[in-house]
């Protein structure tokens, strides 16, 4: 039910694109989607080689096995994995925009031909190291550190939190300080001295493997580094992943507003379809203005990534708006459904949960609020 | 071998389907899509090209805008594409669109061509019948599976007591039904939808295909829609209370419209 109807916008390869993505979700995602939650796991290694047999891993890029896509067809392809869950959509986004973007943008050709086309392929997962236990919102202070020691290796010494994919991973995208300022690493997992534990008792993103990376003394080759110095390597990964975010969590309300609708339509109360009551109707109508908003707002920032000139503060805006519109019509759709709307039964708090970390990651509203602060006063709130 | 696939687009069966009020035909200019049971057809064509190598070349008939079709197939994995269009074909019934479709297959040859067994919008069931008598080659329908083995080709009939074996000699029509995973048609990669961009797609007329104006169009169908009325509502269904007694009505309910 889409009352703009937003997707006539898309040409025929965006909605092939589209289509092909719902159905991947509707036949290997939502029959177990629920489970994976309830237990708290991912099947990363099944579903790592489906996805890539359809090219959805690194999907914008283009090269070594990737499908080259333009920026509006990856948000397609996000909106509709994260209408199956945020935890899915994290692992794409994950994999391609932030362990082989780094290696496709700032990697040796050597490098990109090791991982590329196995992560492409779903072969290999790999994961992203910025973010620590002590430094979030501050990547600048990280205390992760590499040192080159004579021989031209680079030793690595610290920890990573809240790694997506960390523990299941075949290599990792470490961001690290080093004498030189902060540069990226390639570091196969299977170094001595690295380990990736997984954090549980998670209430949120629970069907996503979510790590800790600890790198004790861990050894890399000269040819591991990347060639870029300072924060802007990897905020420029988080703006692409970001840019899939914004696009992302337009299905997960979606298909809340979707499961508030169907419930509000069959669910009997005083005689009559709850959907018949107008505060129902104030509550669907009000969701389906904030999902279209919020759907207007990707298309437009996708017609500007296409055109190449999307900037950061833009990023922001769309994930600001969009995160925080997700979230309020997960909400609202839970409380649609009632007592029935807190079970695992519908897809509603699943998706509300989610988004809670999702509102977090990749820049907090916070963080993104200051950063449109900045864009319109001039002035850094944060620095 | 050579493998042609015929497929439609058909107005999406999800959206409202309209006849147009000036004559009757059906209303193309909702939203396209490729007739499922046509995706099949294309399944089951990759599936025999996978096989036995050569070529997929899919067919469609249908106005300018009717490439949302064609571009599923081609993204599917089908090489080329044929799009039978021009002004003069518009409605055209089974009959005329069969012998439009054989003369543009005449023109691009074939050991098998592969069509769905019924689109969702005109839903005749005719056109592989038609199309096989028009070129003269055996017909194989209601096609679950499909099997080459050098000239020979046979079909699996679904039946009610099992299914039919039914074979011929190359060059055939085959259509063929919805069949279960793992059978289902594959969706297209993203590299597929990518790669299709690049893959030809000849447009060719009436005159192109050697189709006589006389034989096709409104003008020339057999069948004529002489009016259309919307169906009407459908009325209260029947509640049965079950005072204990409920099994019995329901049996005497289904007796009485002849279901046991």
């Amino acid at each position: 039910m889409d009352l703009l109807n937003l997707d006539d916008r898309l040409t025929e390869d965006q909605r092939l694109v589209r289509d092909t993505a719902q159905g991947f979700v509707r036949d290997h995602v939502l029959p177990d989607v629920a489970t994976w939650f309830e237990e708290g796991t991912f099947p990363a290694r099944e579903l790592g080689p489906v996805l890539g047999s359809l090219g959805m891993l690194g999907m914008h890029l283009s090269g070594y096995g990737c499908a080259g896509l333009d920026a509006t067809s990856y948000g397609v392809a996000c909106r509709e994995l994260e209408a199956g869950d945020s935890g899915l959509r994290s692992f794409v986004s994950v994999q391609g925009s932030l362990a082989m973007f780094p290696i496709w943008k700032y990697g040796s050709a050597e490098l990109k031909e090791e991982w590329l086309p196995a992560l492409a392929a779903g072969t290999a997962i790999g994961c992203f190291g910025l973010t620590e236990p002590d430094h979030g919102s501050d990547p600048a202070n990280m205390k992760t550190f590499a040192k080159q020691d004579p021989s031209g290796d680079w030793i690595l010494n610290g920890s990573k939190m809240w790694i997506t994919n960390g523990s299941v991973a075949d290599v990792a995208v470490v961001w690290a300080q080093t004498d030189g300022g902060i540069r990226g690493f390639v570091v196969p997992t299977s170094s001595p001295g690295f380990s990736a534990p997984l954090i549980h008792r998670k209430l949120s993103l629970r069907a996503s493997v979510t790590s800790s990376l600890y790198f004790d003394d861990v050894r890399v080759p000269a040819s591991s580094v990347l060639d870029v110095v300072g924060l802007k390597g990897p905020l420029s990964c988080l703006s692409e992943a970001r840019f899939g975010i914004l696009w992302g969590v337009v299905g997960a309300g979606r298909a809340c507003f979707e499961a508030a609708l169907e419930y509000a339509k069959t669910r009997v109360q005083f005689g009559k379809p709850i959907a018949g009551f107008q505060l129902t109707q104030e509550k669907l109508a009000w969701m389906a203005v904030a999902l279209g908003q919020a759907g207007l707002t990707a298309l437009h920032l996708g017609a500007l990534k296409d055109a190449g000139v999307l900037r950061p503060q833009q990023v922001s805006f769309g994930k600001l708006a969009n995160v925080r519109a997700a979230l309020d019509v997960a909400r609202e759709a839970r409380s649609v459904l009632g007592a029935n709307g807190v079970t695992l039964e519908y897809p509603v708090i699943r998706h509300m949960n989610n988004l809670e970390s999702v509102l977090t990651y990749e820049g907090t509203q916070e963080i993104h609020t200051l950063v449109l602060g900045e864009a319109l006063t001039g002035v850094a709130a944060y620095r | 071998m050579n493998i042609v696939v015929c497929v439609k687009q058909v107005p999406d069966t999800a959206t409202e389907r309209k006849l147009r009020s000036d004559d009757s035909t059906i209303d193309r200019s909702a939203n396209g899509v490729i007739n499922e049971l046509c995706e099949y057809a294309v399944e089951d064509a990759l599936k025999l090209k996978e096989a036995h190598g050569g070529e997929v070349t899919v067919l469609t008939m249908g106005p300018d805008q009717a490439t949302d079709a064609i571009r599923k197939a081609l993204a599917m994995g089908a090489d080329k594409a044929v799009h039978l269009s021009d002004e003069a074909l518009h409605g055209s019934d089974a009959l005329s669109t069969s012998y439009a479709l054989s003369q543009a297959l005449k023109k691009i040859g074939f050991d098998v061509v592969i069509l769905g067994s019924e689109s969702t919008d005109a839903r005749t069931g005719m056109l592989a019948a038609m199309l096989a008598e028009r070129l003269g080659v055996p017909q194989l329908t209601l096609a679950s599976k499909i099997e080459v083995d050098g000239s020979a080709i046979s079909i699996h009939r679904q039946t009610d007591y099992g299914y039919d074996k039914v074979e011929a000699t190359l060059p055939a029509v085959v259509s063929v039904v919805e069949k279960p995973d793992p059978f289902k048609p594959r969706y297209p990669s993203f590299k597929g939808i990518m790669a299709a961009k690049k893959k030809p797609i000849e447009k060719i007329g009436v005159a192109d295909a050697e189709i006589d104006p006389a034989q096709i169009g409104l003008a020339a169908a057999w069948s004529v829609v002489s009016d259309f009325t919307a169906a009407p509502p459908r009325g209260k269904g029947v509640v049965v209370n079950d005072e204990g007694d409920g099994g019995t009505k329901a049996a005497e309910f289904l007796v009485s419209k002849k279901f046991i």
